[in-house]
Formats: structure tokens, sequence, C-alpha cells
């Protein structure tokens, strides 16, 4: 096997998305997208495991040695992604076959699970590719199905969110298409190392220097960085709660991996700090952190307040990035790992609610968190952990954060920072008390505690929350590695 | 002088990229839209393929006394970028088609107060 | 649907030329311009035209809807088979070279089979997005 692994992690989701499509109606379809995705959390695993041990990867596609043939690269900072995005998808199947049982109509059901295949094998592929252009195809891949996948929710808005979201996401896609296409016409090369080796001696010209700005916008609208994230809550709400739960946790930290390689990798680290690239990222972070929470706190619907929620744990990840420091990027990659963990539990004690009552309004909650206690126990979970408080995973990124603008002595963003943890404990603290504080609406229906299968799959989310907000050792020594491998080198 | 007349792919695919941008963001009609996308994705194609070109350049297939070739990876880059692009043209209308089912309208601020006035 | 002799008599005409230059530009994309992405649009135009011409419904009796979706799905198995193959004979994925007894063959073979997956699949693909749209509102 060896290397092989790293190449398996893509072709075996991108072989068994055409295969699911056809099989027939029933529970089939689940089973296979759920052996594949424990298949890939495994590869993952392993991948993440001989980097660490023996360096840097490199997978040459069809025997064409780099730079003229595609190569997967894979060091620190892809593989610990990719472990991310594969077990999310591992955790987000055995979730998902009651909820799309009840969400998707029979006769889609086949489809939705090809789809949400090939939205991993995209997402994957991104990580994987040691190539520019490359990674603008998986993106699409990605891209294209998650579309399909967000149009499947019941609702009608269903339909125009996907379309909100298809133009936003094809305008940045084409936007990282055009910057590719001026880098190549100035350095001849599409791998990423090459292009690395090249840009330096090319960077005065005007050509780069455009072809870095549509790159950067391109990817922070697929981030959804703050002025660029109107696409982002229509999406997370409407979405079947499964896709909700799969995008939330993944799709936004691929974009962030995307963005650090091409800041940190690609472009030359002095290049990027002379350019108002990092301040810009600190300004938007900041400003992303204190008015998507505030946005939150006024949501009636509670995916919604989930996902401005999620626009402001974006915004510090841009701040991590914008710092430009060893500390930052560590502080960037950690939240990156913890958000996925805290969003995913939330979103999927969420669903189990969905699930029971058939609505996500905030009024509709009242007093559910009694009739549902392990539900109501993963949300507190979650939701501590998105505030910050010690102990927990959001702690721990929070940290790193505060300490990386230390560092700089940038007094402002830890005021922000302060200021978006007391936000959090605002939209937090309104849906503890509607779970729990309200008395509960009499409309005549009993409702029980979530069926085991989607308890199992959230509270293992929950209860990582807690683990990796006591034991670092994995994810800080993941990420000191790889934010080594990026640089970040201002003080 | 020389600069307009030198660079005239540019000028025609500067030309394109800001009818397709302008198209999407101005137009309220859902398929105008998807149209201006398309001009906005073609423009791109235009531009690799232009800058693919070798001046005198014969196509990329080895054949006696042909020593000049154009670049052939541009093509190949641009092949793939249509096929992306019209899937995303066929999702794209395909959702069209069911937001008029839904609403009855394909008009962007109609959809709007239809889905506020409930 | 009205029957217009002019149509049907230049179709049924056209539709044979239309399949063989779709089979030319499949088989011959190895030696010349060509391959799976351009032969496959080119195959659909063909029973596109067709189901323009005969109505949607004779065109969906050439190919059931089911074949369609198996058809799309066997594309891309053949393509991602073909790269699994190179590895179990040892080389990496898609490397065509030691499919074949030397060098030259392997190559050959590699992106004779992979384009064919490619022209099912796209062929596949744009008949069900065909018969999708035109489909739509008349059950």
């Amino acid at each position: 096997m060896g290397n092989h692994i790293s190449l398996l992690l893509v072709i075996v989701p991108l072989i068994a998305a055409p295969l699911v499509a056809v099989l027939p109606r029933g529970r089939l379809p689940w089973a296979t997208s759920f052996v594949v995705s424990i298949v890939c959390a495994v590869f993952a695993g392993m991948q993440l495991w001989s980097v660490l041990q023996g360096g840097v990867i490199s997978y040459e596609l069809g025997g064409w040695a780099p730079p003229w043939g595609i190569e997967y690269r894979i060091d620190a900072v892809n593989a610990f992604v990719a472990l991310i995005v594969a077990v999310i998808a591992a955790l987000t199947l055995p979730y998902a076959l009651l909820s799309v049982e009840q969400e998707i109509p029979e006769e889609k059901i086949p489809t939705f699970y090809s789809a949400l295949l090939l939205c991993l094998t995209g997402l994957l592929g991104i990580t994987q590719t040691g190539d520019i252009f490359n990674v603008f195809v998986f993106l699409e891949i990605s891209s294209l199905s998650s579309y399909a996948l967000i149009s499947l929710g019941r609702s009608r808005q269903a339909f125009t969110s996907s379309y909100q979201y298809l133009i936003m996401g094809t305008i940045g896609a084409t936007f990282y298409l055009i910057g590719v296409g001026l880098l190549y016409s100035q350095t001849g090369t599409l791998n990423m190392q090459d292009m690395a080796n090249i840009l330096p001696t090319v960077l005065h010209l005007n050509t780069v220097i455009t072809g870095f700005t549509f790159i950067m916008v391109g990817i922070a609208l697929k981030l959804a960085l703050f002025p660029l994230h109107l696409w982002l809550p229509n999406a997370y709400t409407y979405a079947p709660t499964v896709v909700t739960v799969f995008l939330a946790a993944t799709a936004t930290k691929v974009a962030v991996y995307v963005m650090l390689r091409i800041l940190f990798t690609i472009f030359p680290q002095t290049f990027t700090i002379a350019t108002p690239a990092d301040e810009l990222f600190i300004v938007a972070g900041m400003a992303g952190v204190i008015i998507a929470s505030v946005y939150a706190i006024y949501q009636k619907n509670i995916k919604r307040l989930l996902a401005y929620s999620s626009v402001a744990q974006i915004g510090y990840m841009a701040l991590g990035i914008g710092f430009a420091s060893t500390t930052g990027l560590m502080a960037a990659l950690i939240h990156l790992f913890n958000h996925a963990l805290m969003k995913g539990a939330l979103f999927m004690a969420i669903g189990a609610i969905i699930y029971r009552i058939d609505s996500c309004r905030l009024d509709q909650i009242h007093g559910l968190g009694r009739a549902m206690p392990w539900t109501f126990g993963a949300i507190i979970i979650g939701g501590l952990s998105l505030v910050g408080v010690p102990g927990t995973a959001g702690f721990i990124s929070k940290w790193y954060l505060v300490t990386a603008a230390l560092e700089q002595s940038a007094w402002i963003p830890v005021a922000v920072i302060l200021i978006g943890s007391l936000l959090a404990v605002v939209y937090v603290g309104k849906l503890i008390e509607a779970l729990y504080f309200k008395p509960v609406t009499d409309n005549g229906k009993v409702v029980t505690e979530a069926p085991l299968m989607l308890l199992v799959p959230t509270w293992g989310l929950a209860l990582a929350n807690l683990y990796f907000g006591l034991d670092t050792d994995l994810t800080v020594g993941v990420a000191e590695q790889a934010a080594a491998i990026l640089g970040g080198m201002k003080p | 002088m020389e600069f307009i007349i030198g660079h005239y792919n540019y000028w025609v695919v500067i030309f394109l990229m800001m009818v397709g941008l302008y198209t999407v963001i101005s137009r309220g009609n859902l398929v105008k839209k998807i149209i201006g996308l398309n001009i906005f994705q073609v423009s791109v194609f235009f531009l690799y393929i232009s800058m693919g070109t070798v001046e005198g350049g014969a196509a990329p297939i080895i054949a006696e006394g042909v020593k000049v070739y154009s670049n052939p990876l541009p093509h190949v880059l641009i092949l793939t970028a249509i096929v992306v692009g019209v899937a995303t043209t066929a999702l794209a209308l395909a959702l069209v088609v069911r937001i008029k089912e839904t609403y009855g309208t394909i008009e962007e601020d109609e959809i709007h107060n239809l889905d506020h006035s409930l | 649907m009205k029957p217009n002799l002019i149509l049907h008599v230049i179709a049924k005409f056209l539709i044979p030329l239309i399949i063989l230059f779709a089979l030319y530009v499949q088989f011959h994309g190895d030696f010349g311009p060509g391959g799976g992405f351009q032969a496959g649009v080119i195959f659909s135009a063909a029973i596109i035209l067709y189901s323009l011409v005969f109505g949607l419904e004779s065109g969906e009796k050439i190919i059931p809807h089911h074949w369609l979706r198996i058809l799309a799905s066997l594309g891309v198995v053949i393509y991602a088979g073909v790269g699994i193959e190179s590895l179990f004979l040892g080389g990496n994925y898609l490397d065509y070279t030691i499919l074949g007894s030397n060098q030259i063959a392997g190559q050959h073979l590699g992106i004779l089979l992979v384009e064919l997956g490619v022209g099912i699949t796209v062929a596949a693909a744009m008949l069900i997005l065909f018969f999708a749209f035109a489909g739509r509102g008349r059950e």
C-alpha cells in the first residue's frame, strides 16, 4: 500500500459515488457510503501518522514526474485537514440514516448519498493535491455537489438559497481560475512547489499581484469571510440537516486550508506580509466576529443562529491567518479542528430536535431540554465550547489566538475576541433558555428523547469537545508542526 | 497605441468579463443572471486560450517540418473548465425550473416578496 | 407532434453520419484531435436530434432512463478502474505505461480505455440532462 493511501483517499469515494447512484432503494446506498467514509477516515489517520513519522509524501499521478504531471503532496498541514474532513464524514454518515429517511423523498436517497460522496471526494481532493489547477477542479466537484445537496432541503427557500450559493460560489471559483491563469502566464507551471520556487523572481510584475488578488477574493468568497458571507446563512438554514452538519464542519475549513497554502506556501511570506492581505484579514476577521455574533443573537431560527455563529468563527480563523505568526497560524489550525467538533456537535443536536418536532424555530422548542435530556446535554457542551469555557476545545483555540495577538501587542483584536466570546454567551444562552427555562408549549404532542442512532454520533463529537479541551497533544502537536511548515515569519 | 492594439485579446477578455459580471449583479431575472455568469466564464476561457497561443505556432501535434507549436496545456485546462461550466449551467437551470414551479416566478424581487409576506 | 416530411428525411439521413463521426472522433482521439468529451457530446447530439424530430417518447425508447443512469456511472467506473488496474500491476494510479508490453502500447491502450469511459459518461450525462429538461412539465 504505502504511498497509495494518499491517492485511495480520493479515489475510493470517487468510485463509490457512481456505484451508490445506481444501487436499489433501501438502506444499501447508506451502508455503502458508511463503509466508504470509515475507510477514508482510517486512510486519513494512517496518512497523518506516516507524515508525522516520515515527512512529506509525494505521489505522482500516472507516473509523470512533477512539475509536468499532477502531484499529490502531503505534509502535516493537509494531512491534518484531510483527517478532519474524513472523520467528520465518518461521524455524519451513521447520523444520516434516520435523518435522511425522514427529510429526503425515498426515490432520491441513492442520489443523495452519491452527491454526498462526490462532495467528500472534492473536499478530500483539495486537501491532497499539490497542483493549483487541480484545486479548482476539486473545488468545483465539491461545490456543485453541495449546491445539489442544499437544494434537496424541504422548504422552497432551499431552491433559492442553493441558487444564490451557486451564483456566488461560481463567481468565487471563476475569480480563482482567473488568478491561476495569470500566475501560470508568468511562471509557466501549475505545481505548487515549482510555482513557489519560480514566483520570487517575478513578484514585482503587476500580473502576479493581480493574480494574487483574484485568488484571495475568490477563496474569501468560498470560505465566507465576513463581507462575502451572504450565501452562508441561507444555505445552512434551508439545507437538509445532514448536509448542514457536513458542510458546516468541513467545507469552509477546506477553503481556509487553500487560503493558507496560497498565502504561505506558494507566495513567499515576505510578499504576503508586504501586501495589505494580512491587515485585511485582521479587519475582516474582527468585523465578522462582532457583526455576525450580533446578527446571531437576533435570529429566530436555530439553524440560522448557528450559521451566523459560523461566520463569526471564520472571523477568528481569519484573525489567526492575519497575525501571520507561527502562533497565529497554530491558532487558526487548532480552531479549524475545534470548530468542526463544536459546530458538528451543535448542528447534530439541533438535527435531533428537528427529527422529533419537525421545526427549528426558537419559539417551538420551549422546554424541550427536559424532554430530551441527552440532546440537551450535547447542546450545552457544544455551546460552552463555542463560548470558550476552560475545559472545552473552544478554550484552547481562543487561548492560542489571544496569545498570538498579545505577542504582537495587538490590543484591539484581543478586545474583539473577548467581546465575541461574550456575544457567544448571549446567543448560546438564548438557545439554552428556550430549551430549558421556558415553559413547555402545550400542543398535545409528547416529545421523547432522540433515537440512539442520532445520539451516539452527537455525543461522540460532544465528548471530543471535552477530550480535546483537556488533552491537547494531538491538536496542538500537529498544529505546531503544520504551522512550522507554513512558516509564519512575522514576529 | 501599441499598448491597445498589441493586447487586443486582453481588451476583449476584460470587456466580456465586465459585461458578464455586471449582468450577474444588476439583473433580477434568474435566467439572465445565468447568462451573465456564462459570459463571465467564457471570458476566462478566452484569457487562457489566447495566453497559450505562440505566434506562428501550429497545433501541438508532432508533424514534419513544423518547429513551433502552440502551448496545449491551457487548452486542456479550459476543456476541464468548460465541462465544469456546462455542469454549473445545467444545475443552475434545473434550480430555476424548480423555483418557477414552486414560486411561479423567476424575478428575484417577486420571490423575495413571496418569502417575506408569509 | 405533426410529422414533417423534410425534417424526417433529413434527420434519418444525418443521424447515422453523426454517430459515425462521433465514433471517429472517439477512436481517432489518440492520433489526432478528438477524444471522449467531444465524441460523447456528438453522439448524444444524434439522439437528441432524433428526439426533437420524432418526439420525446420515441427518443426515450432508444435508451430507457435507468439505462442512462447506469451508463453514466459505468463510464466513471471504467475510468477509475483503469487507474486501479495500473495500481494492481504495480504502478502509480493511471500509469498507463505498465498496461501494455512496452511503453507505447501501454499508453495507447490506457488512453483508449480512459477516453471510452469519458465518452460513455459524457454521452449519457448529456442525454440525462436533455430528457430531464425536455420531459419536465409533461407528466
